[in-house]
């Protein structure tokens, strides 16, 4: 009987069973990152000798300090301050110009509005890898290059938050919309008194999720910072390797690579509940 | 307190015509009730009214102002809607107070008016919830609130209590209909409950396909529907229609006869039409003993529950006052 | 699917549409168009004038043995990693789904290597492999196996494909897990009650009651491989060696910009832009067919 309750309830050894094969599945996900945080905490020596040690040294701090404080080509905290003001661009500048877009073609009746529905319907489409090289030449053109504005409007120029938030406004019971208009409430008070208080869960998720698009970013940013102190982290990382034969410095770019996940993973343990959502409602 | 009168309202969407020109003078206090079947464009119709819906004939004048192309806040009305539409992230105080936050109220008469509706509603210890901690009753009466705080000229109800259950429904209808008593204010309320309508209306407009069939009090109009429509839909059971020639005594101009089903009598001579009964539904107080008589269609007598009860497949004679039987003519008006 | 409420006023929408009209038709629509325009084009040696060569440059990127190969190095990559990491998910989200307590521990966990940047998970996949220094490369060594990736084209593709692999299982995984967590307990109870064994309930209940999501996941994850794993292979192979782990998206960016044949990267945009397209078809055929559900 206990065999074919399986699925149903396990008890005993296939409980076990099914706790092992999780614990292995853990394993393949954490050894990559374990070991990247152990080469953070030994020097170079332990290293370059391989096998390298499984635990942990005694180098940390001096390692991450030389790493946000001197880095190879530019302090790591610069680059982390990079990533933050670009991830928080994305986010917010997205979420705003969507809220602003959504608001317009699901409240109002104008010339245009079918066009413009289509024309960003189109924008999803294309993701920025696929357009680099003129994107590029735009943003050249601009005198962008090297700058934060290079770095975050490109790649708010997409429309999923705007569908996103178009949904979610098609949802609202459209009595609360006449309500507040009984209640004498003009199209911006009504966005900004019900509509904004009643999307924050939405925009919440959606923030979850573009912050960490937006710190992940590398093709983009690896093309437009050739000024080092305007890398960000996460492409910051392979600037680190030395070209040629020279030996990369192993636990500064491991303590690198540490801090470039630190914000993301705590983003989205601390807000896992939103961060699923977003994940789910940005896909529907 | 107002007078609100329509003059051939029309509407269409598109080429559609929804509205077929409806007419009324409504007296000041007075609490009207629109009642028909869905689709019948009653909540249309009060739509205009509240100036949600623009207008697309005729005129709608509240006092003597003509308020066709004003904003809904302009045209001092407060309306209840049928799935409360309460600010779900506001409290109760914040829900009734929103509409006087606009207009710019300072903050301690918005709470003055606030604290006085929740007295009359019993709302008082509800102020600091949010909507979704209370009960389907307790937020039929915030949306009440939010119209009172108003002190509109005008309240407009689009079928309130349709999202209670039926026992709420009833104690609900009372409430509404003491507080309107006790405000005085001018209302018109859409239903598609009959009894709802009977219960509530100074003055009922019965609505059917986007035209006024009949406006009137609710006993004039049970008593001497205007047409088949209203006659069938006013009163539960509903009137039994027959064709006129299935009885000896026709009706000249009539192409089909009504009789209340409380009008119809069961007997053993004399009868006008004969019949087999079907089944007997003994509702306690009264029997419903459905007929089914020559020509295969089923009429339903109500009669007290004193009276002997058919059995089962029993042929019987039907019998009524030629006083309660009603004729229409192939169009369905009253002849 | 329309409001029936809506403000009026003109001027007010368009001023609020504005923002991201101006964003897109400067970043994207601009950008997109100037794509498909100059893959119509060669520049002169100079760069000093554009010369019009029609399909000319699509002729050539056909005829071209590296970009074919280069189709087909994407193919498989795809394939490959979609395979693997939904693979993966699915056992691990199976398994979690059996638990009764503590499956949300799990799940905390497993979510991570969604926060790691493709790049960064190259970067940790390379350390564990680098030929020099690598900890299991020098394991494989001592087994006997000589780990050589910067040599071996083969070893190359494994590398990149697990280490992309690994960063999407969290994805899969949330998915997997939300899928099976929906299928009523009683239709399993029912065919334990049958007396299906474990193996033969997922086979003919679980998983086709599955597939929707699995489906879904079939083309996210295709969509992930071509696009999204630039970083992957640009810090561990740099699409190496001899181009063989020289995915589409890799090679716009290598000729594009490493290369500077602009004509060529442009129309290797358009063939992208015309993936792209047919990949986002198949997603919405398929929303389509499960808003019918």
């Amino acid at each position: 009987m206990a065999e074919r309750t399986g699925m149903v309830e396990k008890r005993g050894a296939g409980l076990w069973l099914t706790h092992l094969g999780l614990i292995i599945g853990l394993l393949f996900i954490f050894f990559p990152i374990w070991l990247a945080f152990v080469a953070s905490t030994v020097d170079q020596q332990e290293i370059v000798r391989p096998p390298m040690p499984l635990w942990p040294g005694d180098k940390l701090w001096e390692n991450y300090s030389e790493a946000l404080l001197s880095g190879v080509n530019a302090p790591v905290a610069w680059m982390m301050l990079n990533s933050l003001v670009m991830a928080m661009g994305i986010a917010i500048g997205k979420i705003i110009i969507s809220l602003l877009s959504a608001f317009a073609i699901v409240y109002f009746r104008f010339p245009g509005r079918k066009t413009f529905f289509w024309l960003i319907f189109l924008t999803l489409m294309l993701p920025v890898e696929v357009r680099i090289v003129p994107t590029y030449e735009v943003v050249a053109g601009f005198g962008m290059l090297n700058s934060y504005s290079g770095l975050i409007f490109p790649l708010i120029a997409s429309a999923t938050a705007t569908f996103l938030f178009r949904q979610f406004f098609m949802t609202v019971p459209d009595e609360l919309a006449e309500a507040a208009r009984v209640d004498g409430a003009k199209p911006m008070r009504f966005f900004w008194d019900i509509l904004l208080p009643m999307s924050r869960t939405n925009i919440a998720a959606l923030f979850v999720i573009l912050f960490i698009y937006g710190w992940n970013q590398y093709l983009w940013p690896l093309l437009i910072t050739t000024d080092p102190s305007m890398n960000t982290i996460v492409m910051g990382i392979k600037q680190m390797f030395p070209s040629g034969d020279d030996i990369a410095d192993w636990p500064v770019i491991m303590a690198t690579s540490i801090l470039a996940m630190i914000p993301p993973v705590i983003v989205v343990i601390s807000m896992q509940r939103l961060f699923i959502r977003g994940l789910v409602d940005s896909e529907k | 307190m107002a007078t609100v009168s329509l003059k051939n309202i029309k509407k269409s969407f598109g080429k559609t015509d929804v509205i077929h020109g409806v007419d009324i003078d409504i007296q000041e206090g007075e609490f009207i009730v629109i009642v028909g079947p869905s689709g019948c464009g009653k909540s249309t119709l009060l739509r205009m009214v509240a100036g949600l819906e623009t207008i697309t004939a005729g005129e709608v004048h509240i006092d003597d102002r003509k308020v066709n192309d004003l904003e809904p806040m302009e045209r001092d009305i407060a309306m209840v809607f049928q799935n409360y539409a309460l600010y779900p992230h506001m409290t109760v105080a914040q829900n009734m107070g929103y509409g006087l936050k606009i207009a710019g109220r300072p903050k301690d008469e918005i709470a003055d008016r606030v604290d006085t509706a929740a007295k009359l509603l019993q709302l008082e210890p509800y102020l600091d919830r949010r909507p979704r901690e209370l009960s389907g009753g307790q937020r039929q009466r915030v949306a009440m609130g939010r119209a009172i705080v108003r002190k509109p000229a005008v309240f407009l109800f689009d079928e309130p209590l349709s999202n209670l259950d039926a026992k709420l429904r009833v104690q609900m209808r009372l409430e509404i209909k003491q507080l309107q008593r006790r405000l005085g204010v001018t209302s018109l309320y859409v239903t598609h409950d009959q009894v709802e309508a009977m219960t509530l209306a100074d003055r009922m407009i019965v609505m059917n396909a986007g035209r006024a069939d009949q406006i009137g009090a609710p006993l004039e109009i049970y008593a001497n529907p205007a047409t088949e429509f209203v006659a069938g839909f006013i009163g539960s059971p509903p009137t039994n229609f027959f064709s006129a020639d299935l009885v000896q005594t026709p009706q000249t101009d009539a192409k089909t006869l009504g009789v209340r089903p409380e009008h119809m009598e069961i007997v053993t001579e004399n009868a006008r039409l004969s019949g087999e009964v079907l089944y007997c539904e003994a509702l306690g107080a009264e029997t419903l003993v459905h007929v089914r008589v020559p020509n295969e269609q089923v009429l339903t007598v109500r009669q007290s529950a004193e009276k002997p009860q058919p059995s089962e497949g029993t042929p019987i004679g039907l019998n009524w006052s030629a006083n309660d039987q009603m004729g229409f003519d192939e169009n369905g008006k009253r002849r | 699917m329309e409001k029936r409420v809506t403000f009026k006023g003109i001027w007010l929408p368009l001023l609020l549409v504005l923002p991201q009209i101006a964003i897109t038709a400067v970043f994207f629509f601009y950008p997109a168009g100037q794509a498909i325009w100059q893959s119509l084009f060669i520049p002169d040696p100079f760069g000093l004038s554009m010369q019009y060569v029609g399909l000319g440059n699509f002729e050539f990127l056909f005829s071209d043995p590296f970009y074919r190969a280069s189709f087909l190095t994407t193919a498989i990559f795809s394939i490959l990693v979609t395979v693997v990491s939904m693979g993966i998910a699915l056992y691990l989200a199976v398994l979690a789904d059996r638990l009764i307590k503590g499956s949300g521990v799990y799940r905390t966990l497993l979510i991570w290597p969604y926060a790691v940047a493709p790049a960064v998970a190259g970067v940790l996949w390379l350390f564990m492999f680098n030929t020099r220094v690598g900890v299991v490369t020098w394991y494989l060594g001592l087994l006997g196996y000589d780990w050589n990736h910067v040599l071996n084209g083969e070893e190359a593709m494994g590398l990149v494909v697990v280490a992309s692999a690994w960063g999407r299982i969290s994805y899969n995984f949330l998915f997997f897990l939300a899928g099976l967590q929906a299928i009523p307990k009683s239709v399993i109870e029912a065919a334990a009650i049958d007396g299906a064994h474990f193996w033969t309930r997922f086979r003919t209940i679980v998983f086709p009651l599955l597939s929707p999501t699995t489906f879904f996941l079939l083309v996210v994850n295709i969509v992930y491989a071509f696009f999204e794993t630039f970083g992957v292979i640009h810090t561990i192979t740099s699409g190496g060696p001899q181009q063989s782990t020289t995915i589409l998206v890799y090679k716009v960016y290598s000729d594009g910009f490493v290369g500077q044949d602009l004509g060529s990267s442009a129309a290797q945009s358009v063939v992208l832009l015309v993936i792209v397209g047919l990949l986002t078809i198949v997603q919405f055929k398929f929303i389509e067919r499960r808003v019918h559900y």
